[in-house]
């Protein structure tokens, strides 16, 4: 596997505020990638100078191993779905779809065509009068039809119902299965893409804190919970994330059990449960409950 | 599906207990990397790391352009583990409730007689 995108030291400054401030990684190729943070964490600048959509104050982006700024070369090779896409006036769905393979050379009209069907997506109304989950439909179906080898999706789905995400997801991972390309999912509903992810980057205040592999992440933490005593028994030695009690009831949550931990919390009585990505991301990026925690 | 541990265990167990209730018997195609991942709406690469586990330890065999297989005594394989995890997987919890609830070891045994019985 090959890096498709590079980033170094990548900063964008306006004025004082660093939306994206010194963060650097490699993204390899054919897999589906997350880019979590809250909102206003500099997701949308990072895409944007991913994609050549805005220039550096600092650092460099590579991608397919050139810089994306004015490379027609690279942008042509990129479908970016932002989440506020401005169209032309009267522009229709119709025309959108009509448009796209102009700049989407691997673009699919008969799967763009099923998931006009399937999404429902009014085509004969002009954008701007449609709802924002139909204007999140059209971009995913152009996300998705393009196939383009690097496909970004910025918040793909704001106004989409449960129903209709579910949809995007199916979609996408049974597209991506038959055509592998790289997708960089950029959300704040991450506990609905996170069996998706391969690789997890978390930005915050526009630096980059997470950049783990999603299995490593989901597995850097487990809440164990039972007794009082067998808990703290359980817990001597070990780094504790998080520690609660009632009564004589306890539960912690512990960093990294392996296979013999995991039978020796059970056969203590103790309870295992997951801790979701969404958990631990929200302690790593200073969720008010969480304050300071350190996470992995 | 989560019990706390990783999602490509957790798809390795999954198969393990197909292959141990005889859904999936010696021979047998496994469902592809693919209908794995759309079935349990994950990453492929999650669900290739949790065959792999089962590939590694000779519970599967991958037939290169063709598919995969569950290996002819994969079941035995399994059983023989499953039984030697049983005791500090299943009866210490059993051996905890029943201190907790009073009841002797007689007592749980009668019990566990009767439905095995059943």
């Amino acid at each position: 596997m090959t890096a498709i995108i590079e980033a170094s030291g990548l900063t964008k400054r306006f004025g004082k505020v660093a939306a994206v401030d010194d963060v650097s990684f490699a993204l390899e190729d054919g897999a589906i990638h997350g880019l979590l943070g809250r909102n206003g964490a500099g997701k949308t600048t990072l895409m944007q100078l991913l994609t050549g959509q805005d220039f550096a104050t600092r650092g460099t982006a590579r991608v397919f191993g050139e810089s994306p700024v004015e490379n027609a070369g690279v942008l042509s090779r990129i479908c970016f779905i932002k989440e506020s896409q401005a169209y032309p006036d009267n522009f229709k769905g119709k025309h959108v779809l009509k448009t796209a393979p102009w700049f989407f050379p691997r673009w699919d009209q008969d799967f763009a065509d099923t998931l006009v069907e399937d999404f429902g997506a009014p085509l004969d109304r002009p954008m701007k009068k449609l709802s924002r989950g139909q204007r999140s439909a059209i971009g995913v179906i152009v996300g998705l039809a393009s196939r383009a080898e690097l496909t970004f999706f910025d918040e793909p789905y704001a106004g989409l119902d449960a129903v209709a995400r579910r949809r995007f997801y199916d979609h996408l991972l049974a597209d991506y299965a038959e055509h592998p390309r790289t997708i960089v999912l950029s959300t704040h509903l991450i506990d609905e893409a996170a069996n998706l992810l391969q690789r997890v980057l978390v930005i915050d205040e526009g630096r980059l804190v997470i950049d783990a592999d999603a299995d490593d992440l989901r597995a850097s933490a487990t809440t164990l919970a039972g007794k009082a005593t067998d808990v703290e028994a359980f817990a001597v030695g070990r780094e504790v994330l998080d520690r609660s009690r009632l009564g004589g009831l306890a539960s912690i949550t512990v960093t990294g059990l392996n296979e013999q931990d995991r039978l020796a919390a059970a056969s203590a009585g103790l309870e295992a449960s997951a801790v979701s990505l969404q958990e631990l991301i929200v302690r790593r990026t200073g969720g008010a409950e969480a304050g300071e925690g350190k996470v992995v | 599906m989560d019990d706390g541990r990783p999602l490509f265990q957790q798809i390795a167990t999954r198969l393990e207990a197909q292959i141990l209730d005889g859904t999936m018997p010696a021979e047998a195609q496994v469902p592809s990397i693919n209908e794995l991942a759309e079935f349990h709406r994950i990453n492929p690469a999650t669900a290739l790391k949790g065959v792999n586990i089962l590939v590694d330890r000779g519970l599967l065999i991958k037939r290169r352009g063709i598919g995969m297989f569950v290996a002819s005594g994969a079941r035995e394989k399994l059983l023989e583990q499953r039984r030697g995890e049983f005791q500090s997987m299943h009866l210490a919890p059993v051996a905890l409730h029943a201190k907790a609830l009073g009841l002797t070891a007689i007592e749980v045994q009668r019990m566990l007689a009767k439905e095995m019985d059943r």
